[in-house]
């Protein structure tokens, strides 16, 4: 009879899972650090024209974004043009109030440094645009830019 | 005045010739600096400009009005040869003047000389509001 008896057969020790909640753990903050916040869903079709004479948006939290285009789901919201703040679409009065709002979230001394960016698809009638640029002009936001691809061939 | 008409099948009326968005370039450029100081080309006005001395300089405008039918991209096309335009001046008297190019002398805040430039060709486009036929 001896003290340490051995408990005859073993078997395979069971793998560690102690280190399982690391590796997911760092799994996690690997795709937080990674992920992008996308800006907005696109509803309309945008195929912006192009251009040569571009310069670049300096400083994009001043910016903010008008889209003007077809729907994508022309069966629900039929052919004709419509703008896009965000991520709904708007009417041409609901500009004015999308500007103020982005000038609300800014410092007040780079209101003057805000921007609007109108992306606008090339088959989009001058109109709406007109419409826009109107509305705009309304509430005072004359730093416009036209988004636009930049022409390779040339 | 240098009037540019887009109507809504997107043609251009330019000085009412129509023209081909490729031609618009060459005809703003001549109509901006007047190179020929042709009497139905707009006058110049003697102005004092740091850098140059005394120039003459032209008192252009170019007015663009579109239809409300007009393609956005043909808007664009119109802005950007006319933008090119300016450039191309701005550019030639940058080379001619200090020898390096405008793009240059704007990337590196040579705002004095940028100001000097931009006084002698200063970008003037009017768009008037649009029309309503042709929809």
């Amino acid at each position: 009879m001896s003290k340490f008896k051995k408990d005859g057969k073993k078997g395979l020790p069971a793998v560690s899972t102690s280190s399982l909640p690391d590796i997911v753990f760092m799994l996690l903050f690997f795709f937080m650090v990674t992920t992008v916040m996308r800006e907005v869903d696109l509803k309309i079709k945008l195929n912006t024209p192009e251009a040569t004479e571009i310069e670049k948006l300096e400083n994009k939290a001043l910016v903010s974004y008008i889209y003007i285009g077809e729907p994508m789901e022309t069966k629900r919201y039929g052919t004709s043009a419509r703008i896009q703040l965000n991520d709904a679409f708007a009417e041409v009065s609901d500009v004015g109030p999308h500007i103020e709002e982005k000038r609300s979230e800014v410092n007040e001394a780079e209101i003057p440094l805000l921007t609007t960016s109108l992306k606008v698809d090339s088959e989009t009638e001058m109109g709406i645009v007109t419409d826009v640029k109107q509305e705009l002009r309304k509430v005072q936001a004359l730093k416009l830019s036209y988004s636009t691809r930049e022409r390779l061939n040339d | 005045m240098f009037t540019v008409l887009a109507n809504a099948n997107d043609q251009l009326l330019v000085e009412g010739e129509l023209l081909d968005v490729s031609e618009l370039r060459d005809a703003a450029k001549e109509f901006i600096a007047n190179p020929a100081n042709k009497e139905d080309l707009p006058e110049k006005k003697q102005e004092e400009v740091p850098y140059f001395g005394t120039v003459m300089v032209s008192k252009q405008v170019i007015s663009l009005q579109n239809d409300k039918g007009t393609s956005y991209d043909l808007y664009i096309q119109v802005q950007n040869e006319l933008a090119a335009a300016y450039n191309e001046l701005r550019n030639e008297l940058a080379l001619n003047e200090f020898g390096v190019s405008y793009d240059y002398l704007v990337e590196n805040g040579v705002k004095d000389k940028v100001k000097a430039i931009r006084k002698i060709y200063p970008q003037r486009i009017s768009e008037a509001e649009p029309k309503d036929v042709g929809r």
